[in-house]
């Protein structure tokens, strides 16, 4: 059983002549929150989709929840949670035939599933909007949703895919605050996000310009090492040199 | 297996939630069932036919009789010269035509054989040879009832005419019928996408914040669909007549004329249907699937209109393609000019008008 | 005579299910740059859409450049440039393509207005002749900013032009944005990023369809009522959590590498610091600090509902 949450070497994927993924390598504790951040067509994506399973390396190695991404990616998958801004939960679904819909994907038992269903409602607060269709609710409380649904099997590690863009401050916070609280429960948190003040809630963090890592620290030692006095000025002192933007 | 069927309950859910998987599920079956089980059918009933009796004695009399009692056909007022029965012949009133010489049961007794002349409507071939098949059966009948009491054979021969298409070439009728559906679908569909394409990519909202008028939007997609449907059409002639033998017998401006028209009707239809929904996959599905059904079913091609119960023949006179199709018969195949089709050419100029005003009302300046 | 006024409007979608806004009023001067700053179903889009007349408001007026939306909509129509929230061009029509197309809409050309747009335009000129679905978010959102200005137009309805495209071009684009308003065209823009609310002149926070406040950003970050403190210990998390239970404290949230805290009453800060020493903290941080548009935000929104306390 590893230490490490994830461990990537040499990370590489190429579509023909373009080098989407350039060897990247970086570690990721147990139990941290981990902010992998980059521009738009910066390679984020493509990555995260490796380590989730979903892809096929062209070169390099990586294991997640001490699993091979080349080898065993179905066991990655079993581990792990997902959630994304674009796909959260079936909109024409109710609450609760979502809950049981992805618990029952996990292998979650009908009793783990009732316990599970209760806690997160009271947890939420959605007592009211049980019977409701997820497509009903307001933004934020769909990602609040989401997530907490995402770590509903308890998986080692949980991706999230800039989970709160375009949601109110106050509900951004909130939304952290469930990271904070999965985090302390022991779950590994790999969170991509274009807000840089919530790249400072990190433990550490990666920013990939044109498919390569170029900078890997806390976010204080990144401020000092670019002398900047917000991420926001790392970030763009960074991305200004891309060659690659967006799409 | 558990994950297999909490996948197979969530498809369920999606499946009773969405009503148009519904209706797709319970409806279409039910539709085409009640269509093609009753109302549908290639039996022939009720096929007008003419009796030109020259002789009026006894034999052509009991012949006659038996015609007007066979379900298959249904007698029309016995004309009284040969050029009212081609006149009936080109102005589509009559399937078929029995036509006695003078002195029938004469030729009979004294010769023991006469001659009778039936003229088919070839421009649907399938349904004049079944016609002149039971017309030669019946007379074949009395014939045989002559001949049971009789000491040497009597012989009627049916000489057969068909009007219109002698070598009984099948896509004569086929093919006018096709034009309207390949011009129909293709119209509708293109204009329609084209239109909800701009919804869904949203440059809609830029084109109506300007000072562009609405009604240029539609033109400026209208034109280029109107042109290259006219080529299409043309494309269709020339593999018509060059590659299937089809004739084109009547004025080629007239068949254009026409054409025009009803490409244009079809244009508006695309229109009405882009009103109807924001996604060009519905624009897509209503105007290819939703309008071909309709327009194969009751453009009366490949299922005669007559055979048809009288409530669906009713619902054909709305389809635009059953008018055009007839025109484009009469043009294409009998040679016709616009004196026969006046007719069906103000109610397809009718259809268009009222179709265009409707969509052009409709048309929406605003989002919501 | 302001460029543009809305006057107690409301818009409900869904047969009045949806209240997508209510009761909106405000005005924005000619030349001016305007942000309509608030996150996503705020009612920003619906705002732009009953101004740019392609919706009608369920109650209310408003005009645009003195003109009523309802009755005169075809006159604002002429008048006025609007880029909606998703680079709606022609994918695939060239760059230039695009640009003569929407210059020949507005009854205009391209060599007409060029000065207005040869800044922004000399930076995707290079690809003139590339399709415009094949360029990347920045560039679209330049080529977007191009056809909406082509005809010169009045006022300038740019609705969250700044969604999805990198840090880089975002900032680039306010750039432009504050040359443009040199020319005095009104601008109005939507964005539901607070931190470009400071590169407008005036905005408005809106939230769930109703307006918390109007001002310039620097008088609404003033007229935040409490002290504001920013709070930083070792353990952020941990810290999250005793200040909230600390009786005394009024707001406590993250705010990137420090905690916004504010306080019920007199200053608290020394007080504090001694509780979380005696909690365990290691590094106790405490100061003054300034508030920004996302603080007034988050009170504004505070004052509807329960404080994350």
């Amino acid at each position: 059983m590893s230490e490490k949450a994830i461990v990537c070497k040499d990370l590489t994927k190429q579509f023909g002549d373009f080098i989407a993924v350039n060897k990247i390598s970086f570690e990721v504790n147990t139990g941290e929150i981990y902010g992998f951040l980059g521009a738009n067509g910066a390679g984020k994506t493509t990555a995260m989709r490796m380590l989730c399973g979903l892809s096929y390396p062209t070169s390099g190695e990586a294991t997640v929840a001490g699993f091979n991404v080349s080898r065993q990616q179905e066991s990655i998958k079993k581990n792990i949670g997902y959630m994304s801004q674009k796909f959260s939960l079936y909109e024409n679904l109710t609450i609760k035939e979502n809950i049981e819909f992805y618990g029952g994907i996990y292998g979650l038992t009908d009793r783990q599933l009732k316990d599970k269903q209760e806690e997160l409602i009271g947890k939420l607060g959605l007592e009211k909007e049980v019977k409701k269709l997820v497509g009903e609710l307001p933004l934020g409380w769909k990602q609040k949703l989401a997530f907490s649904v995402a770590i509903l099997h308890q998986p080692k590690i949980v991706f999230l895919d800039e989970p709160t863009g375009g949601v109110d401050p106050v509900t951004r916070r909130q939304f952290w605050d469930l990271i904070y609280e999965a985090s302390a429960k022991g779950i590994t948190i790999f969170v991509t996000t274009h807000y840089m003040d919530e790249a400072e809630y990190c433990g550490r963090l990666s920013i990939m310009v044109d498919g390569r890592i170029d900078a890997l620290d806390t976010p204080a030692n990144l401020k000092k090492q670019f002398s900047a006095a917000t991420m926001d000025e790392v970030f763009y002192a960074l991305a200004r040199g891309a060659k690659r933007s967006a799409d | 297996m558990q994950q297999f069927l909490v996948f197979v309950r969530k498809e369920f859910h999606h499946v009773f939630r969405d009503k148009r998987t519904l209706l797709i599920l319970f409806g279409l079956p039910v539709m085409q069932i009640l269509l093609f089980g009753f109302a549908l059918t290639t039996e022939i009933r009720n096929a007008r036919i003419l009796i030109v009796d020259d002789a009026r004695d006894i034999a052509s009399q009991q012949i006659t009789q038996q015609v007007a009692a066979s379900t298959y056909f249904s007698l029309e007022k016995n004309a009284l010269t040969h050029d009212d029965l081609y006149k009936a012949f080109r102005e589509g009133k009559i399937k078929c035509a029995l036509i006695f010489p003078p002195h029938f049961n004469d030729d009979l007794l004294h010769f023991n054989k006469a001659q009778v002349q039936i003229i088919a409507d070839a421009s649907d071939p399938n349904t004049a040879k079944t016609l002149t098949n039971y017309l030669s059966a019946i007379i074949g009948d009395y014939q045989k009832r002559l001949n049971s009491t009789a000491v040497l054979p009597y012989r009627i021969e049916p000489e057969l005419r068909m009007l219109y298409n002698p070598e009984l070439n099948g896509s004569l009728n086929f093919i006018p019928g096709v034009i309207a559906l390949v011009l129909m679908i293709v119209c509708t569909t293109l204009t329609s996408v084209s239109i909800v394409r701009e919804k869904e990519m949203g440059t809609m909202e830029i084109l109506l914040v300007s000072p562009f008028k609405p009604i240029y939007v539609i033109l400026s997609k209208a034109v280029p669909y109107l042109a290259l449907s006219l080529l299409n059409f043309i494309l269709i002639l020339l593999l018509s007549v060059y590659l299937l033998g089809v004739p084109i017998r009547g004025n080629i401006f007239l068949l254009f004329g026409e054409s025009t028209l009803f490409i244009i009707s079809c244009l508006s239809f695309g229109l009405l249907i882009s009103g109807l929904t924001n996604s060009q996959q519905t624009a897509m599905l209503v105007s290819m699937m939703g309008m071909m059904l309709p327009t194969i079913l009751f453009t009366g091609f490949l299922f005669p209109l007559e055979n048809m119960p009288v409530p669906l023949q009713v619902i054909s006179n709305i389809i635009p393609a059953k008018w055009y199709y007839i025109i484009v018969k009469a043009v294409m195949l009998k040679g016709m000019g616009f004196a026969t089709i006046w007719k069906e050419t103000l109610v397809l100029i009718g259809m268009t008008l009222f179709l265009l005003t409707i969509s052009l009302k409709r048309f929406k300046i605003r989002l919501a | 005579m302001p460029a543009v006024t809305l006057d107690h409007i409301t818009k409900t979608y869904d047969k009045g299910k949806v209240q997508a806004v209510t009761d909106l009023s405000f005005s924005v001067e000619k030349g001016e740059l305007f942000g309509l700053i608030g996150p996503d179903g705020a009612g920003k889009s619906t705002v732009f859409r009953i101004l740019t007349t392609l919706l009608l408001a369920d109650k209310g007026s408003a005009t645009v450049a003195g003109l009523d939306v309802q009755k005169d909509f075809r006159k604002i129509r002429g008048c006025v440039g609007y880029m909606p929230g998703k680079f709606s061009l022609y994918q695939d029509l060239t760059v230039e393509e695009n640009l003569r197309f929407f210059a020949a809409l507005f009854g205009t050309t391209l060599e007409k207005n060029y000065a207005l747009i040869s800044d922004i335009y000399e930076q995707i000129k290079p690809f003139s002749n590339r399709r415009a679905g094949k360029l990347s978010g920045g560039m679209k959102q330049k080529l977007a900013l191009c056809c909406a200005l082509v005809h010169k137009p009045e006022v300038l309805f740019l609705d969250e032009p700044t969604t999805g495209v990198d840090a880089v071009s975002r900032k680039e684009f306010w750039d432009m944005l504050k040359r443009l308003k040199e020319e005095g065209i009104t601008i109005l823009v939507s964005t539901p990023y607070m931190d470009e609310a400071d590169r407008c002149e005036r905005i408005a926070l809106i939230q769930e369809g109703r307006i918390l406040s109007i001002d310039t950003p620097a008088n609404i970050v003033k007229a935040y009522p409490e002290k504001l403190y920013a709070v930083k210990a070792d353990s952020i998390h941990k810290l999250l959590l005793d200040i909230r239970l600390y009786p005394d404290a009024l707001s406590c949230y993250s705010f990137g590498e420090y905690l916004h805290v504010s306080f019920r009453g007199q200053d608290k800060g020394p007080d504090l610091q001694q509780y979380l020493e005696q909690k365990g903290h290691g590094n106790v941080v405490i100061k003054e600090t300034h508030a920004t548009i996302e603080d007034s935000f988050i009170r504004s929104m505070g004052s509807a509902k329960n404080l994350p306390s």
